[in-house]
């Protein structure tokens, strides 16, 4: 007879053992990076890889996301007179939520998905274990000098998003809604405060190290090909996505509380 | 006289099926063992195990009569030293070029400043063949002998003591294979250090062996001297050597 809960007893398993093998990888990566030798070259190469190369896309998504949350705003604020609270809302909604969220996501797609590649590539194509047999630790060669760079250049990344975002709703607030600009610029600085930018800085930090880990574990472990290489990019993505809007949750409650 | 590398009862299960069932082998000092078999038959998991890319479920690895089965990580990364191994696809990085990939344990395991490791991946490159114009392109411009004789400048360039291939012709035409198999011959009797090789390539074998194991159900079924390989007196070296269908040992289609 089939034992309806047999399925549910295995996945559950599956999915315990997963979180495990990925704490113990992400445990690894942590000691590589903190414990030398760090390859400063290859930290420079990724840091460049990572965030510099990231600006576009976190600049273009960061200005149309400030824009249209500013229109967004107005239309809501407008139900019961409160149209001149969208600098308020514009600057608080990017720098505690959509800044880090939004780059966190852009950046599952672009570099995670990038890091799984890239790597389950080298370990299909046994360059892993040359690299091992050359008494080379990959973890401190390509793991460590990736999460590195994701976790310092997020939080840079997020800052210039929030500053492009805020801009993004000041152009439609005042070409668009017919807001004084010097006005709108006062509001939104008084307004602030250094919490909310120090709470979306902690998220993009948090967001860049799952975002670089997700994508070289799900690498490191990939076999099978082609194949295993195209799952491992998905599921670094998906993984990424997954994991970033439940820490983002998480850091959230923490900070309010 | 203690040999350079010692299996000893080496098991090893994968996704459920016993790859390897207790392998016994030894190499010594200037000698060049070529493990041959078919295909799944655990060669290349009995490389691993040697290399310590894979632990075995049993059994021991000594290096110099030392065990490192069970050595920590970092003692173990000092044995790693001894060896040398080119592999099947040669493995070289993509994102370096050629002389960055043969001097790569200079430049980041050994310390070696650039420009003296350049100099010594030049020097390599001209000693496996491989013109130094090449030193500058990425391993992607290279065809596959070229890419093999990349592989196997990287594998010798810090003189190990233990020099490992995993099928060196695979893929190559039979000049270049030959060719393949005359370096690597010439390489282990210059560096003077024990070989394992394994190979489908009975050409191969016989040119570059001194003695042939043969692998059969995660067991060594036969030893001996190259030059006694056709007379071996064992039905499935006998079938393998003649490459028939027919035999005891059954072809996986």
């Amino acid at each position: 007879m089939i034992n309806p809960f047999a399925p549910i007893g295995r996945a559950t398993i599956a999915f315990c053992s997963e979180i495990g093998r990925f704490s113990a990888f992400t445990g690894r990566a942590a000691a590589a990076i903190v414990s030398p030798p760090l390859f400063i070259g290859q930290f420079l190469r990724q840091c460049l890889a990572i965030g510099y190369y990231s600006l576009p896309v976190i600049g273009i998504t960061a200005v149309f996301i400030g824009a249209a949350l500013a229109l967004n705003i107005y239309v809501g604020g407008a139900r019961f007179n409160a149209e001149q609270f969208v600098p308020n809302i514009v600057v608080l909604g990017i720098t505690r939520e959509l800044g880090p969220v939004l780059a966190g996501l852009m950046l599952a797609g672009r570099v995670s998905a990038g890091i799984a590649a890239e790597i389950g590539t080298m370990r299909v194509t046994e360059q892993i274990d040359a690299m091992t047999t050359l008494s080379t630790d990959p973890f401190r060669f390509l793991i460590a000098p990736r999460v590195l760079a994701a976790t310092l250049t997020l939080p840079i990344l997020v800052l210039v998003a929030d500053i492009i975002g805020v801009m993004g709703g000041y152009l439609v607030a005042v070409n668009s809604l017919g807001f004084n600009g010097a006005a709108y610029l006062r509001n939104t600085f008084e307004f602030v405060e250094a919490q909310d930018v120090i709470l979306g800085l902690v998220k993009a930090g948090v967001f860049g190290f799952i975002i670089a880990s997700m994508g070289a574990y799900q690498g490191y472990h990939s076999s099978g090909g082609a194949l295993g290489v195209g799952r491992a990019t998905t599921n670094a993505v998906v993984g990424s996505i997954v994991l970033i809007l439940a820490v983002n949750y998480l850091i959230t409650a923490f900070f309010v509380e | 006289m203690t040999a350079k590398l010692q299996l000893i009862g080496i098991k090893k299960m994968l996704r459920g099926r016993q790859v390897l069932n207790g392998v016994d082998l030894d190499v010594h000092e200037r000698r060049s063992l070529v493990i041959i078999g078919g295909s799944g038959q655990g060669k290349s998991v009995t490389l691993k195990c040697a290399l310590g890319l894979m632990k075995p479920d049993a059994g021991q690895v000594l290096v110099d009569g030392a065990d490192v089965t069970r050595m920590p990580e970092e003692i173990r990364a000092r044995v790693m030293r001894k060896f040398g191994m080119l592999f099947q696809g040669a493995a070289l990085f993509d994102s370096l070029t050629v002389w960055e990939n043969i001097a790569f344990r200079l430049i980041y395991a050994d310390n070696v400043a650039r420009t003296e490791a350049r100099e010594r991946a030049i020097e390599t490159m001209r000693k496996v063949r491989l013109s130094p114009d090449f030193a500058d392109v990425r391993p992607i411009e290279l065809s596959g002998g070229m890419q093999k004789r990349a592989g196997l400048a990287r594998a010798i360039i810090a003189k190990p003591d233990i020099l490992f291939f995993d099928e060196p012709t695979t893929g190559l035409d039979p000049i270049t294979a030959d060719a393949i198999n005359d370096l690597i011959v010439e390489m282990t009797k210059e560096l003077g250090c024990a070989a394992v090789s394994i190979t489908h390539d009975m050409a191969s074998a016989r040119k570059i062996a001194d003695e042939i194991a043969m692998l059969h159900d995660g067991k060594i079924v036969w030893r001996g001297p190259t030059a006694s390989l056709d007379t071996s007196g064992n039905a499935m070296v006998e079938q393998f050597v003649a490459g028939r269908a027919d035999g005891p040992i059954q072809a996986v289609v």
